[in-house]
């Protein structure tokens, strides 16, 4: 029967208002949230979901990133994975080596279906589900709000700038989320309990054979131009007269 | 030299004005030459707008009736063919150039650049980093291939003044089919374009309904301008999700913004931040949407926005 990988990320809670270091290195880490990367969730969940059907037999979690990565793959075990792997390595790698060490996995354990979010809301990328299909030579169907599995072959809806795409794809395929596609259930206690119990299995990603690219450096890092506070006006009139004032309205 | 490969957007026989924005983004690459490749299973219209694209010395056309639509799997083998004698490949970070470029970039054996919003050099870019509330300049290999997105609204279209060639070129690299095109839908109307659009009105979770957000629609309708909406609107399905501006949906640069009954969430702002005037219509006078706006208005819109048409 069927497996259905999923990548899940660990990044900075979306609730939380990051903050540049003032000298440049990076953004403030310390002491802050960290949770599933949104899109990923939903990408679990609609993993956990197929195998509620009947469609998918299991639902393996995996993720690439430092030994702490491990809650993140607990949340995701608790939500109805059945196993997690973790590729340990502390710092962070580009999206084509962690497509590269995805592909091992996937090589691993042939899934029918690899489920990815559409972008980490902390590099905002947006490329890891595209180049683990490209290096599996499968197909991709990118930013997803329906899914739908018919033996061989998916449909899959996409949202794409002027409407919906709707693809065919052959299985096995890589599909990423959108975050109209579902919305993730919450974790109860007694799964969380569980969970602790289930498979997490973790992998050295320095001893899996897996080229590290090393093609862009980070010079700095800044925080954007801020934007000078506006005025407040009393009513409509007046805001159509600093329209005029402005040249934005004739 | 460094050598610009530029993937055409296009749909229905029209050149996208993305691609424009791209090229744009390439000719500020000090000495750069500019092609681009249109990739479709009927180019020619598409290929003389690009030709008349200023800076560009070469169009492709590159017909194949797999190219009927737009699929990054079988679009990427023909990019990677082409790439071949190109330094850079570059494409519009539309879900156009999201979809495909990552996959050809792996193809290629390298990374890529997603979101490019400034150039410093032929290797050194600016680009955004959580929702755009923190940029970071990268560095890239020059020994590499550099594979990058374009953030369209960080760069103007360049003139249609230009007169590159045309030349027809075959695919020799066997084209995947496990990828099938099924069907496309939009709600077309005559309004403008929202992603190019000189003024947008966009609504949000307050309108309530589908119905009220009609107000939306009469609003813009009057300014003539585009419509978007806060994803909560689009969730709460009062508008179609093509109109989503944000962080999920479309990065946009109009002269006018005006957000109605939108809070001002960070994934909402990050599309908005390069609008030239921001206006907020808000009844919370503590909503985030009045931190950015250049123009802001504490009321309820159901009352504003009429007297906001009384007034025009
Ligand atoms: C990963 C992720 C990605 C996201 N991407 C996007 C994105 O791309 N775009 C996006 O927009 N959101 C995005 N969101 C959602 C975002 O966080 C907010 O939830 C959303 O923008 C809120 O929409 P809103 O402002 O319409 O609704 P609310 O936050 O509910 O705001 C409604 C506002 O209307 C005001 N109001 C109410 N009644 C009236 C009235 N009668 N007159 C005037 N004002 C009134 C209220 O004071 C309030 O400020 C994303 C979230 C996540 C987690
Ligand atoms: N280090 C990682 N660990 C797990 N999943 C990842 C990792 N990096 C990327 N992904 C997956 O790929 C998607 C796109 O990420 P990105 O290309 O970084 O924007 C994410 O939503 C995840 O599903």
């Amino acid at each position: 029967m069927s497996k259905i990988l999923v990548c899940i990320k660990r990044v900075i809670d979306y609730n939380v208002r990051i903050r540049v270091k003032p000298d440049g290195s990076g953004i403030v880490t310390d002491g802050v949230k960290m949770s599933i990367n949104p899109f990923d969730e939903i990408a679990l969940e609609e993993a956990v979901r197929l195998k509620e059907r009947g469609i998918a037999s299991e639902v393996i979690v995996v993720s690439l990133g430092p030994t702490e990565t491990q809650q993140q793959l607990r949340v995701g075990l608790a939500m109805g994975a059945d196993r997690a792997i973790l590729i340990q390595h502390d710092t962070a790698v580009e999206p084509v080596t962690v497509a590269r060490a995805f592909l091992k996995v996937v090589e691993q354990e042939a899934p029918l279906l690899v489920i990815t979010g559409k972008q980490a809301i902390d590099d905002d990328n947006a490329q890891t589900g595209q180049m683990l299909a490209a290096l599996w030579n499968r197909p991709q169907a990118c930013f997803a709000s329906r899914l739908e599995i018919n033996g061989n072959s998916a449909l899959v809806t996409r949202e794409v700038d002027d409407g919906m795409e709707t693809l065919e794809v052959d299985l096995p395929a890589v599909v990423t989320t959108d975050l109209r596609l579902n919305e993730p259930r919450y974790v109860k206690l007694p799964e969380i309990m569980k969970a602790k119990k289930k498979q997490l299995d973790v992998l050295m990603l320095n001893d899996m054979g897996v080229p590290v690219s090393q093609q862009f450096t980070t010079l700095k890092v800044s925080p954007p131009p801020v934007r000078q506070k506006g005025v407040l006006v009393k009513d409509a009139k007046e805001l159509i007269d600093q329209l005029k004032l402005k040249g934005v309205l004739q | 030299m460094m050598r610009i490969l530029v993937i055409a957007e296009h749909a229905h026989g029209k050149l996208n004005i993305s691609t424009h924005k791209t090229v744009q983004c390439a000719a500020q690459i000090a000495g750069a030459e500019i092609d681009v490749a249109v990739l479709s299973d009927d180019a020619s219209a598409v290929a003389s707008q690009a030709a008349q694209l200023a800076h560009v010395k070469r169009v492709f056309k590159v017909e194949h009736p797999h190219f009927a639509h737009a699929v990054a799997s079988t679009h990427a083998v023909a990019i990677v063919e082409l790439a071949a004698n190109y330094s850079h490949v570059f494409a519009p970070s539309s879900t156009f150039g999201k979809d495909l470029l990552p996959r050809v970039a792996a193809l290629l054996g390298v990374g890529q650049i997603s979101d490019v919003m400034a150039v410093e050099d032929s290797h050194r870019f600016v680009r955004p980093i959580y929702a755009g509330n923190a940029l970071v300049t990268i560095d890239a290999a020059k020994d590499q291939k550099l594979v990058a997105t374009i953030r369209v609204a960080s760069f103007q279209p360049v003139a249609t003044t230009g007169d590159a060639t045309i030349e027809s070129v075959t695919i020799s690299a066997t084209l995947p089919g496990y990828t099938r095109f099924s069907g496309h839908s939009a709600e077309h109307n005559e309004r403008p374009d929202l992603q190019s659009a000189a003024r947008v009105v966009a609504g949000g979770r307050a309108l309530g309904s589908a119905e009220n957000f009609n107000l939306i629609y009469q609003f813009a309708d009057q300014l003539g301008a585009a419509v978007g909406a806060s994803r909560a609107a689009v969730d709460a399905g009062y508008a179609a999700n093509d109109l989503q501006v944000g962080q999920t949906g479309k990065i946009i640069a109009p002269d006018l913004y005006i957000a109605v009954g939108i809070s001002g969430a960070i994934q909402h702002l990050t599309g908005i931040k390069d609008a030239r005037t921001i206006v907020a219509i808000n009844k919370d006078p503590e909503a985030p949407i009045f931190d950015v706006a250049d123009i802001g208005l504490v009321g309820d819109l159901f009352t504003v926005l009429p007297e906001l048409a009384k007034h025009l």
